[in-house]
């Protein structure tokens, strides 16, 4: 069995605002073995972004409140001070932002902001880790990758910042490269070409991914397991597979559909979830996705558990609607043909 | 950079002549501006009068008049109507004075400037930002004329110090000691609203590039604290302080410092200037506003490279 690297137990994030306290995450629980990729999926607000900031101890604050456990290798990220995160960040686990543009800091050359994470964590002189930065933007397909590693972040292009964010998360072989949203603000030709690239190195540098995003498109191609997140919750988790093909949570049919695809007839509009995800200060009693769920119902007040409902072990899901009764209604709903009311 | 350098040099000596040539017609245009009477005095004659006229060659066009007070300024020969003193070696003279008063003030108001800024965005929103916050507004709101009385009365008149000289200025190069003591006063005096006023750009800067996504990548990146603080945050802040800095240093020497220098008496340009305007003295007038604006586009110049250096975004191809 492959090696257990991050282990999250009940983890709960909480923000103190002027407005009230926001429960951005609020319980949830994954495993990540050595060589997967999970994917979490979610809309913006969902809490997915905060979750993986948090597994690098980057939503510590004043005004930030935790419960729970998140283990890296057996040890609590949020129970480690300041040193032994740094430790940790950059150098076992690494992250890609979402936005390449302005996740470089202008000021510096590409290949000092890549060499500035070598430096620090392998106590590498400065020629050392600049071959390791000409190596690594080769390894993501920078061309005159020599040439290129002296140019500022601006005389990139959109998809080549990203190559080189990814050539810095991994300048130290992380054990696990956390990428949020990282084809969002890109082309889609590019997006496919990132998402590629993110799958063939971690086989090369032998690591796991956590690739967060709001389109299930992207996981679909390379997400051992996904999880759907909702209100800073789980709402379905189930491999990639038994996902596509026998999803349980109303929600994710929801997010299923508002994909574009050409095998179906065209439609007038895409698909769409009706109404706007909750607040997370007060959020809807029961089951948090009801008050826009076409088929909620009236034991929809008490909130399900995420629980296995289906044949196949693994496959957790909260909603009250019999699998039957799902595998009734999800087919109109994913394909548009009712429109939510 | 060469071809930027020139175009910026051609561009500087446009408006060294624009400048020149409007303060020119603002000054025949004011009235009680013709020389000519006021240096004749109480008891001349008309004829007094147009012989002056005709010396100073007042009757001739006023471009003529440009012209020849340009060619005359720039040889070096142009003298003020009251005194008959040389402009541009009276400037000379004021010039040492007005340069030790304002490095040493800028000294001051960039260290301390950025120090307060720094401390305030680094205890924002706790009691010594709040603090920093009430004593800059104390600080830019306090008009240097009145600091400046203040001060001396506090330190140099004896209520209840008089540990510093009251006023005037001592060259370096007969006494140093002397020279930095009759400076402190106008040094702090003067830098007290750059203080304020850059701690406060300063911590707004910080506030705003700690928020930065690659503030966020550089910690994500495992860099300790103190590196993602100097290298990424305030290496990002303080760009826009550089062009601050140039802007105001220029404007300062170009003679901003008025009013200190008249506060302490220091025999300096802008003494000079304050002078030359009370008497409607139009040569010196000219010289000064030269001398000014020759500061102000030369800091301005440098501003653009050092912006250049700092920011490669905007370095010329």
């Amino acid at each position: 069995m492959a090696e257990r690297l991050i282990e999250v137990k009940g983890l709960k994030v909480q923000f103190a605002t002027e407005d009230g306290i926001v429960r951005a995450v609020d319980g949830v629980d994954f495993e990540l073995d050595r060589g997967e990729v999970l994917g979490i999926v979610g809309e913006s607000g969902s809490g997915k972004s905060v979750t993986a900031m948090t597994l690098l101890g980057l939503t510590r604050d004043r005004n930030t409140r935790f419960e729970g456990e998140v283990l890296y290798k057996g040890r609590n990220v949020l129970a480690m001070n300041e040193d032994e995160l740094q430790d940790v960040r950059g150098n076992e686990m690494s992250m890609i932002f979402q936005d390449p543009m302005t996740s470089l800091n202008p000021v510096y050359t590409v290949g000092a902001q890549i060499c500035e994470a070598i430096q620090v964590h392998e106590r590498a002189d400065k020629p050392t880790a600049r071959r390791r930065a000409i190596d690594l933007l080769k390894q993501v397909g920078i061309p005159n990758a020599d040439e290129r590693v002296d140019n500022y972040p601006h005389e990139f292009s959109g998809g080549m910042r990203q190559r080189a964010m990814i050539a810095m998360a991994l300048a130290c072989n992380p054990d696990v490269l956390i990428a949020d949203e990282p084809t969002t603000a890109l082309d889609v030709t590019i997006q496919a070409q990132i998402i590629e690239l993110i799958d063939r190195l971690k086989d090369e540098f032998n690591s796991a991914v956590i690739l967060i995003t709001h389109d299930l498109g992207v996981v679909a191609e390379i997400a051992d397991e996904i999880l759907v997140m909702y209100a800073g919750r789980v709402v379905e988790r189930a491999s990639t597979r038994d996902l596509f093909y026998d999803p349980q949570m109303p929600y994710t049919w929801g997010l299923l559909g508002s994909i574009p695809r050409l095998d179906r007839p065209r439609q007038e509009r895409l698909h769409s979830i009706k109404g706007t995800p909750p607040s997370l200060i007060r959020s809807p009693t029961g089951c948090k996705f009801r008050p826009r769920c076409p088929h909620a119902f009236d034991k929809c007040m008490q909130e399900p558990a995420l629980e296995n409902r289906v044949e196949t072990p693994g496959h957790l899901d909260r909603c009250w609607l019999s699998v039957a009764e799902k595998r009734d209604l999800r087919g109109r709903t994913i394909s548009g043909e009712e429109e939510a009311a | 950079m060469i071809a930027f350098l020139i175009r910026r040099l051609i561009g500087a000596v446009l408006v060294l002549i624009a400048v020149s040539f409007i303060t020119y017609l603002i000054f025949i245009k004011i009235p009680g501006g013709d020389p000519a009477t006021r240096i004749a005095g109480r008891t001349a004659t008309d004829q007094n009068i147009a012989d002056i006229r005709e010396k100073l060659r007042l009757n001739d066009p006023f471009y003529e008049q440009y012209w020849a007070m340009m060619k005359s300024l720039f040889s070096g020969s142009l003298v003020s109507y009251s005194s008959q003193l040389n402009v541009v070696d009276q400037i000379k003279s004021g010039i040492p004075a007005t340069f030790s008063l304002c490095i040493g003030a800028a000294i001051i108001w960039l260290f301390f400037g950025i120090l307060v800024g720094v401390i305030a965005a680094m205890t924002a929103g706790r009691w010594p930002d709040t603090a920093i916050t009430i004593l800059a507004l104390i600080g830019i709101s306090m008009p240097v004329f009145w600091l400046g009385i203040i001060a001396r009365y506090f330190f140099a008149q004896g209520h209840p110090f008089a540990f510093l000289p009251d006023g005037g200025y001592v060259p370096f190069t007969d006494n140093p000691w002397q020279w930095f003591t009759h400076l402190l006063m106008p040094w702090w005096v003067l830098a007290i609203l750059f203080i304020g006023f850059y701690g406060r750009v300063l911590r707004s800067n910080i506030l705003d590039t700690i928020n930065e996504d690659y503030v966020r990548t550089a910690k994500a990146k495992g860099l300790p604290q103190k590196r993602v603080m100097v290298k990424h945050v305030l290496r990002n802040s303080l760009i826009p302080i550089v062009t601050l800095f140039g802007l105001d240093f220029a404007a300062v020497i170009g003679g901003a410092a008025i009013l200190t220098e008249t506060v302490f008496d220091l025999k300096g340009v802008g003494w000079y200037a304050a002078q030359a305007v009370q008497t409607l003295d139009l040569p010196p007038i000219i010289g000064v506003t030269i001398y000014a604006t020759f500061f102000i586009v030369l800091f301005s110049v440098l501003v653009d490279v050092a912006y250049a250096y700092l920011d490669p975004r905007i370095r010329p191809t």
